[in-house]
């Protein structure tokens, strides 16, 4: 079965994010109130499986984040 | 005569200095790509440089090929691993070494010569520095931020400091937890420095100081 899975991986809560402080300036530069903006990665890829839960959790763990610095969470869609 | 291996993956640039300061430390040693073998050598060591351009993050990607498994053994087996900069991020990805290197606080390049603090002069990395000793060497990182939810278990080797030995929020250049600059397993056999030894390894290049790095590591594989 094939699934359309996007995952988002976020530097966890109270680690500092510069790329994000940087992007934020500039927007504020512009003239907009932005607060506290952070810049996540996002994975989209299809997935042939029968356990996609279980996989997908692993690459998070064994590569697409690193567990000591980063939190993730996805969704798994069916193919249609 | 002891041997090292300087593994190369694709994006590795040190390699050619790393493997001249072994040479002139007083060992043989090898560039080896990341495909090949780590039999018959007697240490290794993870240049820096950028491998798979740091995609994704940087040393992640290296950090999960083949080649790590053998560099394990070498870790279990209490031999000399060395890894500099990018090689220290491969180590840390690998579980080798506790910690993770985030990008640098202020979101830019660094690239210039740093002082550090010689805070451990028990492994075999460092057994000819003095204790406390300042030295100087250059740092090339975007992510050198040293990251680790606990301290206190980490066995730090040098400290960014300023040229006196003051361990002073001044004197850190990225943002590392405690102005770590280096680090070592605890059985000291491994060890992870974002600074580059092999950049500070001939008067020349304006820094004898990082020589000392390999000339320990050859004097403690030859025993």
């Amino acid at each position: 079965m094939k699934w359309k899975v996007t995952v988002i991986v976020r530097l966890k809560e109270g680690l500092n994010d510069p790329e994000g402080r940087v992007i934020g300036n500039a927007l504020r530069n512009l003239g907009y109130a932005v607060e506290n903006l952070r810049v996540p990665k996002c994975f989209e890829f299809e997935l042939d499986s029968e356990k996609p839960e279980k996989e997908v959790e692993e690459m998070c763990r064994r590569l697409l984040a690193n567990p000591l610095i980063h939190s993730w969470e996805y969704s798994i869609e069916p193919v249609s | 005569m002891v041997k090292f291996a300087v593994v190369v993956f694709p994006g590795t640039n040190c390699d050619f200095e790393t493997e001249r300061a072994i040479r002139k430390a007083g060992a043989e040693a090898e560039r080896v790509w990341y495909r090949a073998s780590l039999k018959d050598f007697d240490g290794v060591v993870l240049p820096g440089g950028f491998s798979y351009a740091d995609y994704l993050r940087a040393g992640a990607i290296a950090a999960r090929q083949k080649i790590m498994d053998e560099v394990k053994e070498f870790a279990e087996e209490g031999r000399p691993v060395l890894g500099i900069c990018n090689g220290f991020q491969v180590l840390t990805e690998a579980g080798l070494l506790p910690g993770a290197l985030r990008p640098n606080r202020v979101p830019r390049f660094l690239c210039r010569w740093v002082h550090l603090r010689v805070n451990d002069t028990e492994t075999p990395f460092t057994s000819l520095y003095e204790p406390g000793e300042v030295i100087r060497m250059p740092i090339a990182h975007a992510e050198g931020n040293y990251y680790t939810d606990d301290p206190s278990k980490v066995r730090v080797v040098f400290q960014y400091s300023d040229e006196n030995g003051n361990v002073t929020e001044e004197a850190n250049p990225n943002g590392s937890v405690l102005n770590i600059a280096a680090i070592a397993n605890e059985g000291g056999n491994v060890l992870g420095t974002m600074p580059h030894p092999e950049r500070a390894s001939d008067r020349f290049l304006g820094s004898e100081d990082g020589l000392k790095v390999f000339r320990s590591m050859v004097e403690w594989a030859r025993r």
